[in-house]
């Protein structure tokens, strides 16, 4: 790993700026954190057996409840839904996480902020493993479901331009949403550790990961069309499914490539402003001397 | 007070002196002006008005190039915070500061470019890295490209005597180790300006001998570059320093060389007594400080005896206070005359000892 990442360094234009150079360590860094904690063998055990076993509760759940309707569209909807929320979860948590692990865990705040680099690219580069591990854990549930449930997607008609534009757009969005948390946990105690968690929680109910948005209340699903992962999610579920998306009713007046417009369009502002919340969030930090702080009281 | 500039360990042309653009003189690799910082803590209710701690008030300080400058001062004496206002960890709350002629408030990532920091007791990094992983990550954020990277720590290994551990995990590392390998990170950018926060803190004697003999080293195969230390190690300041500054309570109380310091108090009689059990303490005018001439006394209780450190305007004020001492009941154990060192200059200016914490203290202590 060191030497992939020594030969990205390498590359003149990241060699130049401080936000790539910074962001290659960090990533770098991330990974080590995230697979240096058990073997190899039990790593691998780990990220196959977690991913199968979360999504195995909600099937029998649904299986419960209808009887075992798995070849319903439904079904294809919230299996995928979940599948993919993995990766909300993991992006979210894994840059706002890596404020508490440096400052509270390594204590390495001090180190890490009296050197050149980009904070910013810092704290993105340190989500990047997590979001690795959460693209495979997907990669492995969906799987899992064709095998198992016979999920109806077929390779050859997955709309792929579709699904990798939608997802870097959902990713990305993902991360800035991630930056302002963890730029918020900058002045925030230890107890807020979970403050990915708990966000990433809240999306679950109101981004149509497992059931459409007009299950809930009409004055809630207002707060489904403001977050980017709705639109991602339902992209990415036509993009898998191909005609069987169609009848889901969420977003359904929208056309594929409106779903991506407003997606980029949320994701741009998103990013515009994590960068401005960031800045502000260390001044603040600085300001009350909480760079550094240790809240294990 | 506002502190004096002496020349230094080095001789300094000092018709080089420029003066900036910013105002800044440019044979200073450190300068501070009014520098203040205060703290306002709330209570656990929101609405309990926030208290304030004067961490720093009014600091005017000036290294030259070149210089191994000293902060001494006992804990919450306000010089950490003056290393993280120059290391741009924290921001002044009022007055400048400038570190190789760039401002701390304005000119943070440059700063960051020149800088190294090397704190005593931290935790030195990522406990599941290697030492040579540690390293390197720390100096590709630094910009260093690989091979002057992977040169420069092998080169440094070798000089702290950690080559042969490069590839054990520092959560296996000894703190003595933690805290070599600590220092290699904070040098291994080539850094025109070092900060040593209490770099010894918590090191055996012969780590602590290890790591002053480094420091000393680099500052001579270095001329150019400058280390601001702090320290509340007496020992360790008057070893290293060229100048020093003794700071207590966020004020500065003097800046100059350790000899000159030292030399404040060469009129006085210095004594270290040890007695017999003093007892309970006297009502205040039938305390040793009671007797005429005694200048400043130090009292330590110890396993069924007395410590009184001593100092004396004449040597002549002694047989009063033995006297003074027989009435209460004691007898002389042994007597010492010594040389005046930094901790009785700082008795002296500030009437307590370096072991007392201070930080624990509102602004109304300033009063």
């Amino acid at each position: 790993m060191t030497a992939i990442a020594d030969r990205i360094l390498n590359i003149p234009f990241v060699r130049r700026s401080d936000a790539l150079r910074t962001f290659v360590v960090a990533a770098w860094l991330g990974w080590q954190i995230e697979s240096n904690w058990a073997d190899p063998f039990l790593f691998a055990i780990y990220s196959l057996a977690r991913p199968i076993a979360s999504v195995l509760i909600l099937v029998v759940m649904y299986a419960v409840i209808t009887d075992g309707a798995m070849e319903q569209p439904i079904f294809s909807y919230i299996y995928l839904g979940n599948a993919l929320y993995i990766l909300v979860s993991s992006v979210i948590t894994g840059v706002s996480w890596a404020v508490i692990d440096d400052r509270e865990h390594y204590r390495t705040m001090k180190q890490l902020y009296t050197a050149p680099l980009d904070g910013y690219a810092y704290l993105m580069g340190r989500g990047v493993a997590r979001m690795l591990i959460g693209t495979i854990s997907v990669l492995i549930t969906i799987g899992f479901g064709l095998i198992a449930f016979h999920l109806p997607i077929r390779l050859a008609t997955i709309d792929w331009g579709l699904l990798l534009l939608s997802t870097a757009l959902g990713v990305a969005s993902l991360a800035a949403m991630g930056l302002m948390l963890g730029s918020l946990t900058m002045m925030l105690a230890r107890h807020f550790w979970a403050v990915g968690e708990m966000v990433a929680g809240s999306l679950y109910l109101f981004s149509g990961a497992i059931f459409p948005l007009e299950v809930l209340p009409p004055w809630l699903r207002p707060l489904g069309f403001v977050f980017p992962v709705t639109y991602w999610l339902e992209a990415a579920r036509r993009a898998l499914l191909g005609p069987q998306a169609l009848g889901f009713p969420t977003l359904a007046h929208f056309s594929d490539w409106q779903l991506v417009g407003i997606l980029s369009g949320m994701t741009a502002v998103l990013i515009v402003v994590s960068g401005f919340f960031y800045r502000w969030a260390l001044h603040q930090a600085k300001e009350k001397g909480l760079i550094d702080m240790e809240t294990a009281y | 007070m506002q502190p004096e500039l002496l020349t230094g360990r080095k001789a300094y042309d000092e018709t080089v002196s420029t003066t900036g653009g910013d105002g800044m003189n440019e044979t200073l690799a450190i300068e501070t002006r009014d520098v203040s910082r205060i703290y306002r803590l709330r209570g656990p209710r929101h609405k309990d008005d926030p208290k304030e701690i004067v961490a720093l008030k009014d600091v005017s300080l000036e290294v030259r190039r070149g210089e191994l400058f000293g902060l001494l001062g006992p804990n919450g004496a306000g010089k950490t915070t003056l290393i993280k206002i120059l290391a741009t960890l924290l921001l002044p709350t009022s007055g400048e500061a400038f570190v190789d002629g760039l401002n701390v408030v304005t000119e943070m990532q440059e700063i960051r470019r020149r800088i190294g920091m090397v704190s005593g007791g931290e935790t030195s990094g990522y406990g599941l890295l290697t030492v040579e992983e540690n390293l390197w990550m720390f100096a590709r954020f630094y910009g260093l490209d690989n091979r002057t990277a992977r040169e420069r720590i092998n080169m440094m290994l070798e000089v702290v005597g950690l080559t042969d551990r490069k590839r054990t995990k520092i959560s296996d590392l000894s703190t003595g180790l933690r805290q070599k390998m600590n220092f290699v990170r904070g040098f291994v950018s080539d850094p025109h300006i070092v900060f040593l926060d209490e770099p010894t803190l918590g090191l055996d004697v012969t780590a602590a001998r290890e790591v002053r003999s480094f420091v000393r080293q680099w500052l001579q195969d270095h001329p150019d570059r400058t280390i601001l230390l702090t320290t509340h190690y007496m020992a360790e300041a008057d070893e290293l320093c060229d100048r020093l500054a003794i700071i207590d309570r966020g004020h500065v109380l003097a800046c100059d060389t350790p000899t000159n310091l030292k030399r404040r108090l060469q009129r006085e009689a210095i004594f270290r007594l040890r007695v017999g059990p003093l007892g309970p303490k006297p009502r205040r005018d039938e305390m040793i400080e009671s007797v005429p001439g005694v200048r400043q006394v130090q009292v330590a209780e110890k396993n069924g005896h007395t410590d009184l450190s001593l100092i004396l305007e004449r040597e002549d004020v002694l047989p009063e206070v033995l006297a003074h001492l027989t009435r209460r009941g004691s007898n002389l154990i042994s007597l010492e005359k010594r040389e005046p060192t930094l901790e009785d200059v700082f008795i002296d200016m500030v009437g307590r000892g370096l072991d007392v914490d201070t930080s624990h203290r509102v602004d109304q202590d300033h009063e």
